[in-house]
């Protein structure tokens, strides 16, 4: 069995880095059909003559993969508790088909939920960068952890 | 869709409904979020959700899924409109996931603009700051935040 991150193994200024993961044009077009259905997240051309410079990731794709690396790299081995929001986005700059994302996540802090015996609030800033090294998308957000001391 | 002058500050819009399935939830879970309380019924029944529940991410997908058919109705509405003023966003603000999304829970979503400011570098261009919402079919509000788009101005 997988050893089972808990609240007391997140420490604040800790940083966890996440497996680069490539987004192709064909799965950008499929998340945009669905949910994002503008020009310039469906059609190359159309993304060229649009302010974003080419076939872009709906900013909310950028969202849901970066769920998807946080789950993969600690979140699955980890008990977590969910979410109770996001504190911020940015969309820095587009994520263009065929580019490679990077992921830095930071611990900025973590408490103890005063309601709620038991489960800690861990706030990570989540820095993710293209091929390039320039920066895509930076989130801010807390997610609950079952604490170890509980569980015992 | 309303042009940067044309949008008025304060007035709500319902973007529409949606019903959300357990066949939804567990697909768009298993792509991007396959947390046991998304993907699972016993497993979900067994966390602090007590029941199968969407991720929040899918949440806010369709919320953007009925933000482009709204857009859509208004262009069908008034021809003489078109999409290519509506640019991307720069982020968002304060997302709050404030009560699970159920199987079978019916969510009414909206968008009020509350700022707009003309875009220092791009002219031509504006921001648009908007509150949104989501209320479930118990009159609960599940999902709220703060939007910030790119509006071009009348040409």
């Amino acid at each position: 069995m997988n050893k089972q991150s808990y609240f007391e193994d997140f420490s604040p200024g800790g940083i966890i880095p996440l497996t680069p993961r490539t987004l192709q044009a064909a799965e950008m077009i499929e998340f945009a059909s669905e949910y994002d259905a503008q020009p310039f997240h469906l059609d190359e051309e159309a993304g060229r003559n649009s302010i974003l410079g080419g076939l872009a990731a709906s900013g909310w794709m950028t969202c849901a993969v970066t769920m998807r690396m946080i789950f993969d790299d600690f979140l699955k081995d980890s008990v977590s508790m969910g979410s109770p929001g996001i504190t911020s986005v940015q969309w820095r700059r587009p994520v263009l088909a065929g580019d490679t994302l990077s992921g830095l996540v930071e611990i900025l802090d973590a408490r103890r939920s005063a309601s709620k015996p038991g489960m800690g609030i861990v706030n990570f800033r989540i820095t993710l960068t293209n091929q390039k090294a320039e920066v895509v998308m930076v989130q801010e957000n807390p997610i609950m952890f079952a604490c170890r001391e509980a569980a015992a | 869709m309303k042009h940067y002058e044309e949008i008025e500050i304060g007035v709500e819009a319902h973007l529409g409904s949606h019903t959300f399935t357990a066949d939804e939830i567990k697909k768009f879970a298993a792509k991007y979020d396959p947390q046991p309380f998304h993907m699972d019924e016993e497993a979900a029944a067994r966390s602090q959700f007590g029941a199968l529940c969407a991720s929040g991410w899918h949440t806010a997908a369709i919320w953007m899924q009925l933000m482009i058919e709204y857009r859509k109705r208004l262009l069908a509405e008034d021809p003489t409109q078109n999409s290519d003023h509506m640019g991307p966003s720069p982020g968002f603000q304060n997302m709050k996931w404030t009560k699970p999304v159920f199987v079978g829970d019916t969510i009414t979503y909206s968008t009020k603009p509350i700022a707009k400011e003309l875009a220092p570098k791009r002219p031509g261009w504006g921001f648009v700051t908007s509150e949104n919402a989501g209320v479930n079919q118990h009159g609960e509000r599940i999902f709220e935040f703060t939007s910030r788009v790119l509006v071009g101005c009348l040409k």
